[in-house]
């Protein structure tokens, strides 16, 4: 059975260290927020300017001037911190963030992402992707591996105006789990009942597979 | 004690002029020049290029200026919540400037700060960095981007001293305190105005040197774009 966003978003949590400071961008990432594996430490940042979010607020206790980079409603968790734009973007290019996991509308094998624009469109702007591909070290891309026409998401090379070059490290989507290698996409996991066949038959991009490919663990 | 207070938002707005460039602060509607924006559409200043993360909603924020055509070109990083914006794009009756918002919110800051250009890694091997110079540092491809040069910036603070100290709150920071004196005149507009000495300035955010004209706004909406709770349980 492929996942569903939750469990995309669960299985992404799986990567979270104790200890990171993480970015979630909007859509499935925000999601991973609400799988944090027990005796896992973590601070999420959000670009607009906090460190130390939380989760959405109780009703009632909405605060217009607390939001995160989705304009969400959120709250503060002890130990958190507010700063200016520039300020939070200097944190971002100077490393000092340690995950950062956003969505995609297409990756490439050579871990190029595409998630800002689809020229004569839709045009929603890169807001801090750019910045947060160009400067993290580690990037998890959460995404479906397929589009609603059923083509492949996961490709030799982007069609769409690209947000950033080389930088993906690992793909997570509904059918497996993709590393980004020198050599291109090496499959790593698959979904609880999903062909290896399956898998292939999803992706446009050549797949390295070594050996019995797992499926994932997703308690 | 140099008194930078103003009476009102119109004289906070004296000198704007049709065709001048604007910083604008907020992110999405939080933290953004509420009255200030509302007295703009008033005066129905025109051709106006402005600098702002997002582009407001339809029918608050900066989509105020844009449903009467007060804006020539748009400086931003994301315009997704604004329909109006979409179609004026599209069209080509609005230019627009997409940038990365890193990189926005440092032009601004070095606007302020008197640094002409800077290199980012940020839009290297995109079409953000179409024309521009690229450089290598420390095995890394970097693109260059310049300071911007704006006629006025206008921010929004929590709170505010005659002097032109300014304290901000929570997430209504964000590019405010970056667009403080980063144009040539910078209008801050306060909840609440303070006369000096009121604040400690242990706490101030961003000192009056870099604010021309403070005044305290008649009202503020602060609208939530995006409601999002969770239940009781």
């Amino acid at each position: 059975m492929a996942l569903d966003k939750n469990q995309i978003a669960k299985r992404i949590a799986k990567e979270l260290k104790h200890n990171y400071y993480v970015n979630l961008g909007i859509g499935i990432p925000t999601l991973v927020a609400n799988y944090i594996p027990e005796g896992i430490d973590v601070e999420f940042q959000s670009e607009n300017g906090i460190l130390g979010m939380g989760p959405f607020p109780f009703e009632g206790d909405e605060d217009a001037d607390l939001i995160n980079a989705g304009k969400q409603t959120i709250t503060t968790l002890p130990g958190a911190s507010f700063f200016d734009s520039a300020f939070s973007f200097g944190m971002i290019r100077g490393q000092h963030v340690d995950l950062t996991i956003l969505g995609a509308m297409e990756v490439a094998e050579n871990g190029d992402i595409a998630n800002w624009k689809i020229p004569g469109k839709m045009v929603k702007g890169m807001g801090g992707a750019m910045d947060l591909v160009a400067s993290a070290e580690n990037i998890i891309v959460a995404m479906m591996h397929v589009n609603k026409a059923g083509e492949s998401k996961i490709l030799k090379k982007c069609t769409l105006p690209l947000t950033g070059v080389g930088c993906v490290k690992k793909v997570v989507t509904e059918l497996a789990v993709l590393e980004v290698t020198p050599h291109g996409f090496k499959l790593l996991e698959r979904a609880p009942g999903v062909t290896v066949e399956h898998i292939i038959a999803s992706t446009e991009a050549d797949l390295i597979i070594e050996g019995d490919i797992p499926e994932m663990v997703m308690d | 004690m140099i008194n930078k207070k103003v009476n009102n938002v119109q004289d906070a707005l004296q000198g704007i002029e049709n065709g001048m460039t604007i910083m604008l602060g907020g992110f999405g509607l939080c933290g953004i020049p509420e009255n200030s924006i509302a007295e703009l559409v008033k005066k129905a200043t025109k051709d106006l290029t402005c600098i702002s993360n997002n582009a407001g909603v339809d029918d608050f924020g900066l989509g105020l200026l844009l449903q009467k055509r007060q804006v020539k070109k748009m400086i931003s990083s994301y315009v997704g919540e604004n329909a109006e914006f979409e179609r004026q794009m599209l069209s080509g009756e609005l230019e627009v400037d997409l940038i990365p918002q890193g990189t926005l919110a440092e032009r601004c800051r070095a606007a302020q700060a008197g640094i002409p250009a800077f290199f980012t890694p940020a839009g290297y091997g995109t079409e953000v960095a179409e024309g521009k110079e690229v450089r290598e540092f420390n095995g890394k491809m970097h693109v260059m981007e310049h300071a911007f040069n704006a006629d006025f910036a206008i921010v929004k603070a929590w709170k505010g001293d005659e002097a032109g100290n300014l304290v901000f709150k929570g997430t209504a920071r964000n590019f405010n305190p970056c667009m403080a004196g980063a144009a040539k005149i910078t209008i801050a507009e306060v909840e609440e105005l303070l006369p000096a000495g009121s604040l400690d300035p242990n706490e101030i955010h961003i000192p009056g040197i870099l604010v021309n004209r403070i005044f305290q706004g008649e009202k503020y909406e602060k609208r939530i774009e995006q409601r999002t709770v969770r239940a009781k349980n």
